[in-house]
């Protein structure tokens, strides 16, 4: 929840051009892409984890030992043994399965979320990046985007997300739109700097003066290399996005409750936070792993990008 | 750069009163540039809600009082149509409702039945206790990192980056439970419950500093070893300045700067968390508001959450301004 304002911070990449530039250095998020000095080891960690992820993720059934919702009354709040490596719920339901089959729901809003920032930060970035090199009214469009996400800046972390929440009422579809609302702003920022800067650039050029259809170069030429970078990203975002959406669960505006997702599991483990710690530690454990591994991942990517 | 011998910019020469009139005038401009700012974040993020209510499918008067399954009375839902002029046609609303605000009426709450402005007032001070604690306690562990690194610490690398990951990945609701786990259950150290008292603040204002000090550590310590090995400190060095001298007055001035830029992006953690800590800790204070107020659906409660969040980010966002001026005097000569 450290807020995908600290994704799309657009740091390493050049800033836009005039006041912007200040105003963006002094709203975005901090400049994670500052190499973390670590080796290759990192990397290989956090793609096995991924790996591990993604596996559980598309084939649940084949790790679990149990079925996630398979109640036993007798055998609630066990502690983690052999027979449950994780210990069981409230209900019996064996933690070790739970967390496997959340990771599908989990993994399945965050990307959606992404997914939907991504989509909104385009439709705000592309006309801004594109307006800022143009004309008047391009440079007016550039102007009153830019103000419209200075607007929606002033409402930082999870706060437009709750306000759009309690606009359209709690649930799984409102929190992933919730979710990409918020990491929105950041992408569109980005977005805008790099069709800015591409669209000025010899190659561009060049498509101009070859007489190219408009058509042509923004989807052959500007999108393709003005997305590459905002991907990168994306890949650190898709943490932050289950990061968000596990807190929106937790406060009980997300998935509703019997479902294995991580957020609900651990909004049903702080009631019993006193008497069973498993039930708070292990899916909270997942949803760092997959912040934590996407984090280093899109880290990583984003180095070789550099070309460092 | 930042050397005063350097930048005589301070004590600027012939500060005659022609000059300090010069100075006032700039001062009131900024002011003034600063409070139409404001204004108009105010009155777009109220615009903002208003047409978002109007956009979501349904009767408004009932989404004002809580949305389809809220069950409101009759009478209530005819109070919030007179209240909010919702017979009225679409422009007349707007102009009631920004006349409203205008004159600092936020409306009422429907599910406290008080006046959200007093709410507002009554549950500030606790928040913002608990945000400027962390924030300072942010601050003082993220420059202790960047000391820490150039004074040769060599597991100083390590802590930041390791912090900055957990800060990008570990939920503030998760380093809450954990915290309460660890000292409230397992070593009956501190409370469970926050209260306004030194031990009751200790684990909310954690949970909220640590996520905070692993991004601002990071910068900062960047930021310092990049000062402390340019060519400035190295002629601060020449003049016979000593080292602990060129840390303190350059390599920690540098750490600041990116520390301050990032104020905004730091206020929208500490909100957020707040939401959370002081859900957790069962607080009294905004966050905790909101997120009630987000629940039942309250939208006259949660605008005027979202308004004075708002209202802060541009406070904020002003004062990092002004501190980026006095802290880096190359913003000042221009």
């Amino acid at each position: 929840m450290s807020g995908p304002g600290s994704v799309p911070r657009g740091a390493g990449l050049p800033t836009g051009p005039r006041r912007s530039a200040r105003l963006g250095a002094a709203a975005a998020g901090p400049p994670g892409l500052v190499a973390g000095g670590a080796g290759r080891l990192p990397a290989l960690i956090a793609g096995a984890v991924a790996a591990v992820v993604v596996a559980a993720a598309l084939a649940p059934g084949w790790l679990a030992p149990f079925d996630p919702l398979a109640i036993d009354p007798s055998a609630a709040f066990q502690a983690p043994s052999p027979a449950h490596w994780l210990g069981t719920d409230e209900s019996g339901r064996d933690l070790l399965s739970r967390v496997i089959h959340g990771a599908r729901d989990s993994l399945l809003i965050g990307a959606a979320a992404t997914g939907v920032g991504l989509a909104l930060a385009l439709l705000l970035g592309v006309p801004a990046g594109l307006g800022a090199g143009g004309g008047r009214a391009g440079r007016w469009l550039d102007f009153g985007i830019g103000r419209v996400l200075e607007v929606l800046f002033a409402l930082p972390g999870l706060l437009l997300a709750l306000v759009f929440i309690a606009l359209a009422g709690p649930g799984v579809a409102t929190s992933v739109v919730a979710v990409g609302l918020g990491t929105a702003p950041g992408y569109a920022r980005l977005i805008r700097t790099q069709v800015a800067v591409l669209r000025s650039s010899p190659m561009i050029e060049a498509a101009v003066v070859l007489g190219r259809p408009r058509g042509t170069i923004l989807w052959r030429h500007l999108l393709p290399n003005a997305l590459a970078p905002v991907l990168v990203l994306a890949t650190l975002g898709l943490g932050q996005a289950v990061v968000w959406a596990s807190a929106l669960s937790f406060l009980g505006l997300g998935a509703p409750p019997p479902a294995p997702e991580w957020g609900s599991m651990l909004s049903a483990g702080r009631t019993y936070l006193g008497i069973a710690w498993w039930m708070t530690v292990f899916p909270g454990l997942a949803v760092v792993a997959v912040a934590a591994s996407s984090t280093v991942l899109g880290r990583a990517l984003s180095r070789r990008a550099a070309g460092l | 750069m930042t050397s005063k011998r350097t930048t005589p910019v301070r004590g600027r020469p012939g500060a005659g009163p022609g000059s300090r009139r010069r100075v006032v005038s700039a001062a009131l401009r900024w002011l003034a540039l600063k409070l139409a700012g404001a204004a108009f974040v105010l009155w777009a993020v109220a615009t903002l809600i208003f047409v978002g209510i109007r956009l979501i499918p349904g009767d408004p008067a009932e989404a004002i009082l809580g949305g389809p399954g809220s069950q409101a009375s009759a009478e209530a839902l005819a109070a919030a149509r007179a209240e909010h002029g919702l017979d009225l046609p679409l422009t007349a609303q707007y102009a009631m409702q920004l006349e409203r605000l205008a004159q600092g009426d936020l409306g009422q709450s429907y599910s406290l039945r008080v006046p959200v402005a007093e709410l507002l007032a009554e549950q500030l001070p606790g928040t913002l206790l608990l945000a400027a604690l962390a924030w300072a306690l942010a601050w003082l562990l993220a420059l202790g990192l960047a000391l820490w690194s150039t004074l040769g610490g060599r597991g100083a690398a390590l802590v930041a980056s390791g912090l900055e990951i957990a800060a990008a990945a570990v939920p503030h609701f998760w380093l809450a439970s954990l915290l309460v786990l660890l000292f409230s259950n397992a070593l009956a150290w501190l409370p469970p419950v926050s209260t306004n008292t030194p031990a009751g603040l200790v684990l909310p204002v954690t949970t909220l500093a640590l996520p905070l000090a692993g991004f601002l550590g990071q910068v900062m310590r960047e930021s310092m070893l990049t000062a402390i090995s340019s060519p400035f400190a190295l002629s601060a060095r020449a003049r016979g300045e000593r080292e602990a001298g060129v840390l303190l007055r350059h390599g920690l001035r540098h750490a600041a700067l990116p520390g301050i830029g990032l104020s905004g992006w730091a206020l929208g953690s500490l909100v957020s968390g707040a939401v959370v800590v002081e859900t957790i800790f069962a607080r009294p204070g905004l966050g905790r508001t909101l997120l009630g107020a987000v629940t039942l659906r309250d939208v006259p409660l949660v605008t005027g959450v979202a308004l004075a969040s708002a209202a802060a980010y541009v406070v904020v966002m002003a004062a990092a301004d002004l501190a980026e001026r006095i802290a880096d005097p190359r913003l000042r000569a221009a």
